[in-house]
């Protein structure tokens, strides 16, 4: 009737979800998959029994219409039978307990082996910041991390920090969620063993725009990977031969944009806001909001609050011309 | 059956309006003291209601813009702390209230005016909390409610985040609610402990006496915690101080562990009256003693004792260290074993009896069954591993509105029905009372079994509007629907309480043929409870009396 028959129903004939639980693809999703068809199994296998005991007393036990009208016998307890139903539910509590300790103890903080790669996580209202100490690459809200092969594994350590208020970074097919807290350092390991793009978003309420801080994981092979962080530790054009171009820098200099943002080899140098210096690589910006066109990109430079309101850019409220070359510029930071 | 055969005068001088409110504002009375609570938390349930709807048909679709991010914020925080501290609480001190007294055969509560002092500490809270929507504004600027969450984590409670008035309405209002919890629960244990009536001793006050008192002691335990947390977090946003604020080294970990020190005890504090009136009705109708009634006494004392100690289960995903994980897997595993032999001990009180099917039974079994699941999936979520996936997803939204909802609403349904012969002197319509279960249990299972879809496959909650594409339209269209259901339900009940009183048949003393004190004395019971000071011999002092060929002290 009710959870488990439509968690069952759901495991039997999956639906197409690119966030399914059930459809893990990196090993920490994997195990609590294992481990949760295990307490299904024994939860619903209760839930069978106790409600068909409940049904069967309330059906067979029910006043009938040739009842007398005396009352029936009555019965204080019995403690053999308390005994029997105390003692049971203790021994599935061990096996429970038992299981999910292993798994506990399998997934939190293991050692990271030789071929692992770090990310630094920073969750900011409403963005994702992504530093690769050990590569010298830093994006926003488009994590980039190789395939792991389960014979020489790669996996991809995250260690999690907050700017702002507290996050939670969950993408559900690659590993059950951890909060960001500031100034309270945590870590968590995704290993994915199959490429492509994973989603996510935000896990614990952090303000106005709490929805739309959403993830996606690019996992890529080891050579697209390599070429990917090539890419990224390059630093912007410094002279943009567009002249909108050029006179969209002077505008985003001259204004308050290089307070928040970053475009590595300009004076741009803000940390409050994503880095810009290869936002053209990305496919969405805002956080996963909308796709990364140019249209969406002017309306976004615009007014921030018609695409995400709430959020914490301002509208610069540039003319629009002003809007042209700023969008040029952008566009031309690949 | 009438025990007591002196007649009162039923009609009694026409008394101006004014002066019949102004009777009711300053009366120490436990009975109305706690038909005033019911009625203060059925209108706050009304409100929460109302913004739970205004959530649902945002949600009816993705990118729906029904509402803005600022006022869903609100709605989901107003909701949340409106339903538990000034719907559920209320109604369940409402219950106590009306209900301990006369079950002990007491004259009133131990303090009564510490007991009106309670009341409108708790009415003050609630009307401070509302006032909020003209007296504050929240995060964006814009808004007035507070939207914070309602367990307001730090440090978004802070005021470089939450700037305005409206965190502090919210703050307030629990401290001074708080306060009310406080002293009712002080109230309850006193009555509980000093006030018996000849011949009840411990181990022969009803059931509903005992769950009652452990209830008590889990308020003093759980919101003193909660009240200190606010004392805290006004030092914070007004003295300078840095317990949860961050960005001065403070700690956000430490007020998930206030708050949740507070928030795990209060689901027992809510669900341990629901299993209280469970344990009156489930005999009554099944037309047995309670099976075990030792072994359940002990079982809710457990079960108030174990509660205390797994608070942190709220936290697997703040990063606690593997070992700590572990201890509050055990503690939450472990309190699913006195649980369960309390509904073994329903089942074995049904068994063999003969069950009446009324309105309070009807409600009752759905609670076993309902109960039953919420405890299961609440088994799937003390799994640390499988909490990392389903914690803040809308499979938690389902599994604690399985409890709060479909086991503690529904027995607090049941309990309607039963007392409300008692209260009002009248019989309800059973038709409208079944029309009622009907239409709120399709609306319970549509909404709620639904709502445990969205989670596993990723839905976070919280969240004012989704992506399509993620599989979660359709569930969320009929989660939205079951809502109508619901609401229907509430509105045949509503109608029912209205009609019943004005124009239900008289009750008689004992409509149940019930067993308990509060069933001796005339419906509505007089203002000083009962003519004689009642004397009892065992558990249940009318079925002696009925049966005095065969009475229960025989066998205690």
């Amino acid at each position: 009737m009710s959870t488990l028959s439509t968690a069952i129903s759901h495991l039997l004939h999956r639906p197409s979800s690119p966030t399914d639980i059930f459809a893990p693809v990196s090993t920490p999703a994997k195990s609590i998959f294992d481990l949760s068809l295990f307490v299904l199994g024994i939860t619903g296998g209760i839930f069978v029994i106790v409600a068909a005991l409940l049904a069967y007393s309330a059906i067979r036990f029910r006043k009938r219409k040739s009842d007398n009208g005396g009352e029936p016998a009555q019965v204080y307890g019995s403690l053999q039978v308390e005994l029997a139903w105390t003692l049971t539910p203790v021994l599935i509590s061990v096996v429970l307990f038992l299981a999910t300790a292993r798994v506990i103890f399998q997934t939190q903080h293991p050692t990271p082996p030789p071929g692992a790669i770090e990310v630094t996580v920073i969750g900011h209202q409403f963005w994702w910041e992504y530093r690769y100490p050990g590569l010298k690459v830093v994006t926003a809200n488009e994590l980039h991390v190789p395939v792991s092969d389960p014979a020489h594994p790669t996996p991809t350590f995250l260690n999690l920090y907050s700017a702002d208020t507290d996050h939670s970074w969950w993408v559900p097919r690659l590993a059950g969620k951890t909060d960001l807290i500031p100034n309270h350092p945590n870590s968590m390991w995704i290993d994915p063993h199959e490429t492509g793009l994973y989603l996510g978003q935000c896990a614990q309420y952090c303000g106005t725009q709490h929805a739309k801080m959403l993830l996606r994981v690019y996992v890529q092979s080891p050579e697209d990977f390599a070429s990917w962080v090539q890419e990224q530790r390059q630093t912007a054009q410094t002279a943009p031969s567009d002249g909108t171009a050029s006179e969209g820098r002077k505008i985003f200099e001259s204004v308050a944009c290089i307070n928040c943002h970053t475009v590595a080899g300009t004076p741009a140098n803000g940390r409050f806001g994503p880095d810009l210096t290869h936002l053209m690589s990305r496919e969405t910006i805002a956080s996963g909001v909308a796709l990364n066109t140019r249209e969406n990109l002017r309306r976004w430079i615009e007014n921030p609050n018609t695409l995400k309101p709430g959020c914490l850019m301002p509208s610069m409220g540039l003319n629009n011309q002003q809007l042209d070359a700023v969008t040029a510029y952008l566009v031309s930071l690949r | 059956m009438s025990i007591i055969s002196v007649n009162l005068p039923r009609t009694q001088p026409a008394i101006p309006i004014v002066d019949k409110l102004h009777q009711w504002v300053i009366t120490v009375d436990h009975k109305r003291l706690g038909l005033m609570y019911i009625f203060y938390a059925l209108s706050f349930l009304v409100f929460g209601g109302i913004e739970a709807t205004i959530m649902r048909i945002q949600l009816i679709r993705p990118h729906n813009d029904f509402v803005s991010p600022q006022v869903f914020n609100q709605m989901f925080t107003m909701h949340g702390t409106t339903m538990i501290f000034f719907a559920a609480m209320p109604l369940v001190f409402g219950f106590a209230n009306y209900l301990v007294p006369l079950m002990i055969g007491a004259r009133d509560m131990a303090f009564p005016r510490l007991n009106a002092f309670s009341f409108w500490l708790t009415a003050l809270g609630g009307i401070l909390l509302y006032f909020s929507v003209i007296g504050g504004y929240g995060l964006y600027g814009a808004g007035n409610a507070p939207d914070v969450g309602w367990f307001a984590y730090a440090p978004l409670t802070a005021r470089t985040f939450s700037p305005g008035h409206s965190t502090d309405f919210w703050t307030l209002s629990l401290l001074v609610s708080g306060f009310g919890s406080i002293g009712t629960a002080i109230n309850i244990i006193a009555t509980v402990l000093c006030m018996r009536c000849p011949g009840m001793t411990l181990g022969r006050m009803p059931l509903l006496v005992w769950l009652n008192l452990t209830m008590a002691g889990l308020v003093i335990l759980a919101v003193s915690p909660l009240t200190a947390a606010q004392i805290m977090l006004l030092v914070d946003r007004y003295l300078g101080g840095h317990f949860f604020d961050t960005q001065a080294g403070g700690s956000a970990v430490v007020w998930m562990h206030f708050f949740w020190v507070f928030g795990h005890p209060e689901v027992y504090v809510l669900v341990i009256p629901a299993f209280a009136f469970v344990s009156e009705i489930i005999p009554v109708f099944s037309r047995k003693a309670i099976f075990g009634y030792p072994v359940m006494v002990a079982a809710t004392v457990a079960i108030g004792f174990i509660s205390v100690s797994v608070w942190a289960h709220h936290m697997f995903t703040v990063g606690m260290t593997s070992f700590g994980n572990t201890f509050f897997v055990l503690s939450t595993m472990a309190i699913a074993v006195p649980t369960g032999i309390k509904i073994f001990n329903w089942l074995a009180t049904m068994w063999g009896g003969k069950i009446h099917f009324r309105a309070p039974m009807l409600f009752c079994l759905a609670f076993l069954f309902q109960f039953l699941t919420a405890g299961l999936t609440g088994i799937m979520l003390s799994s640390a591993p499988f909490n990392w996936q389903l914690s803040n997803s809308y499979f938690v939204v389902a599994h604690f509105h399985y409890v709060i909802v479909g086991a503690i609403l529904f027995a607090l349904f049941g309990a309607f029905y039963y007392w409300f012969p008692k209260a009002s002197g009248r019989m309800y319509s059973e038709r409208l009372a079944k029309l009622h279960f009907w239409l709120f249990i399709i609306g319970f299972h549509l909404t709620f079994d639904f709502m445990h879809v969205p989670g596993i496959l990723g839905m976070p909650r919280r969240i004012y509007t989704y992506e399509p594409g993620r599989g979660w339209d359709a569930w969320n269209l009929i989660v939205t629907i079951g809502v109508l259901f619901q609401a229907a339900g509430i509105l045949a009940f509503v109608g029912n309480l209205l009609w019943s009183y004005f124009q239900g048949k008289t009750a008689g003393s004992d409509p149940w043929d019930a067993w308990t004190l509060e069933w001796s004395t005339h419906s509505p019971p007089p203002e000083y409870n009962f003519e004689t000071v009642p004397v009892v011999k065992s558990r249940r002092p009318l079925w002696d009396i009925k049966h005095p060929e065969d009475p229960d002290w025989k066998y205690e």
